[in-house]
């Protein structure tokens, strides 16, 4: 039988580190930023590029915080008591997702570079693109993404907020509270995720559509999240918090939905491509053909190969999970490979058709930029509160938690 | 009751014969205590009872980590295999079919019918390796001899140790199941 573990020896406050941390990540965001954007102007495309990197960027971080964000609603409706010891971290990376909304307005200049639905004589003289104009048009884009954002930012700011009010009281109505908001919000949060990722990624091709979207950018996003979470708590272990508390039965269990949701990623991108090439429509393959030329079939199978069976037998035994020689090199692997996944969905309606993989600095510089700026509000959200929820009333099974063997 | 008047069983009377012995322990840190010891006393033949899995009692009795995944991870393996080659010999051996303009043999297609035979493979594998490993099915064992040891599906905790034990001895054994600290020892026959 184990015995709780006493939470007052360790360290669990972020405080100066966080700062330092936040610190870092101000400057490398400011100057992932100043560089993207110098380089933007500097490739005389009237900032196409520029916006290309930046969207790419955006797209991954937008879904860690989704993914954090997700992963924090689930805990409260399924009263988890494994996790309350990670939770504070997943709500300070859901609690950074204000300085995404930040981050969007730029792409909101970009809207005609990016977008082809955009133009409006684009549209006047494609009667596909006419019909979706009702949908498809700038002040309606605008419009969803604003309520996006107060759905994503106000759910976590609500979960937070009573999260940190319970460290003070230990009042279990509290928990009570996030499980409401949970509740409430899970579903507004599928649609609006769903329609996020349609709205970002799917119409950049806007004659292609596929109804799985949704699921395949959520997919990468939660997996992107469990691969970060494990990374975060090693350096945090690492730098002296929380070092006796989190302890290999809890790595295996990041490292077990690390894995689970490799397979669930594979499951969704496999669904929605076989769907396609089996039915062999012209309306749908398009998007396919774009991938099948050039660099593009590569990148796809680095994808198979890297997204999905790498990570997959990699820490598929019990004791690679706990074994942070393997999680973590694995984990920050997940990170390259969502990143690149995201590459994959964007990057190819670049120039459509050329088949040209084109990377460039300006995908560095715009990821460090919105990272930066991203992590800054992390390290700030997770400094100015204990790094666990000190009074939940389930951290005791947390403190308990054992893998069962 | 049932009828025992058959010629044969009448005719061979039945010596029961000792089997071992079951120490009993009321707690859980008893019998985890009492599991660590026997582990380092170097018995290789006894076992541990418990009316509920008890948390940290694989490592108190030393026992490795179960093979089983590799048995799993092998089968599934094969599964695949056998999806991919069973549509091979369908498709583009045996009964060559022209589907929706795709190539006789062609990966995309078969996915879906590997995926199932590899997941279909590892379940059954996984079912059936566990009653080998475990060496069921087993319909009678010595411990279910003893009326006393109903308690281990309720209220006690027991260790077991086998006679045929290369450390077992009648004598020094009892006392030393009592030293740990059990407050019964059952004699288990066969």
């Amino acid at each position: 039988m184990k015995h709780a573990y006493d939470l007052s020896r360790d360290n669990v406050q972020f405080g100066d580190l966080g700062r330092r941390w936040g610190t870092i990540a101000l400057a490398v965001g400011v100057l992932g930023t100043a560089a993207a954007a110098g380089l933007g102007f500097a490739a005389g495309d009237g900032g196409k590029r520029f916006f290309w990197a930046w969207l790419v960027a955006f797209a991954y971080f937008l879904a860690m915080g989704l993914g954090a964000l997700v992963w924090v609603m689930i805990q409260h409706m399924t009263r988890s008591g494994w996790s309350v010891l990670l939770r504070r971290i997943a709500e300070g990376i859901a609690g950074a997702l204000p300085m995404l909304a930040l981050l969007f307005v730029p792409l909101l200049f970009g809207l005609g570079e990016l977008y082809h639905w955009a133009h409006a004589d684009a549209v006047a003289h494609d009667p596909l693109l006419a019909k979706k104009a009702a949908y498809l048009n700038v002040p309606f884009f605008v419009a969803r993404w604003a309520i996006y954002f107060a759905v994503w930012c106000g759910t976590a700011w609500a979960l937070s907020r009573a999260s940190r009010a319970q460290d003070a009281s230990g009042d279990p109505a509290l928990t009570l509270r996030m499980q409401r908001v949970s509740y409430a919000m899970i579903v507004p949060f599928a649609v609006t995720l769903t329609f996020a990722a349609f709205d970002l990624l799917m119409s950049l091709d806007p004659h292609w559509f596929s109804s799985i979207f949704g699921v395949y950018y959520f997919a990468g996003a939660i997996w992107l999240f469990f691969a970060v979470m494990p990374v975060l708590v090693w350096r945090l272990q690492a730098n002296g918090r929380l070092t006796g508390a989190i302890t290999p039965d809890l790595y295996q269990e990041m490292g077990k939905l690390l894995f689970a949701f490799g397979v669930f990623w594979a499951y969704i991108a496999f669904s929605q491509f076989m769907l396609i090439w089996y039915a062999n429509l012209p309306e749908e393959t398009g998007w396919y053909l774009k991938r099948w030329n050039g660099g593009w079939p590569l990148v796809g199978l680095l994808l198979i190969l890297g997204h999905f069976f790498a990570p997959f037998l990699l820490i598929m035994s019990r004791a690679a999970k706990r074994n942070l020689r393997i999680l973590i090199p694995v984990a920050l692997w997940a990170m390259l490979m969502q990143w690149l996944d995201f590459y994959y969905i964007a990057m190819p309606e670049y120039e459509p058709g050329s088949g040209r993989v084109p990377l460039s600095l300006l995908d560095l510089a715009a990821f460090l930029g919105v990272g930066g700026l991203f992590f800054w509000m992390v390290s700030r959200n997770l400094a100015s509160a204990p790094l666990v929820p000190v009074d939940d009333p389930r951290l005791h099974e947390s403190l308990v938690f054992e893998e069962g063997v | 009751m049932a009828d025992h008047s058959a010629p044969a069983a009448a005719a061979v009377p039945e010596v029961p014969v000792f089997w071992g012995y079951a120490a009993e322990f009321d707690s859980v840190t008893g019998v985890l205590h009492a599991a660590k010891e026997c582990r380092d006393a170097g018995f290789t033949r006894w076992d541990v009872l418990t009316p509920f899995p008890v948390h940290g009692l694989n490592d108190a009795m030393g026992l490795r980590n179960t093979r089983l995944p590799w048995f799993v991870f092998g089968m599934g393996a094969i599964g695949f295999l056998t999806g991919n080659l069973m549509q091979w010999w369908m498709n583009a051996v045996d009964y060559r079919l022209i589907v929706s303009g795709k190539p006789f043999w062609s990966l995309p297609a078969n996915i879906p019918v590997a995926f199932e035979l590899t997941i279909l493979f590892s379940a059954l594998s996984a079912f059936f390796g566990m009653w080998v490993l475990n060496g069921l099915p087993r319909h009678y064992h010595p411990t279910l001899t003893s009326r006393r040891l109903k308690h281990a599906t309720t209220d006690r905790f027991y260790v077991v140790v086998e006679a045929a034990d290369p450390r077992f001895d009648r004598a020094k054994t009892r006392e030393f199941l009592q030293s740990l600290g059990a407050s019964h020892v059952e004699e288990l026959e066969d």
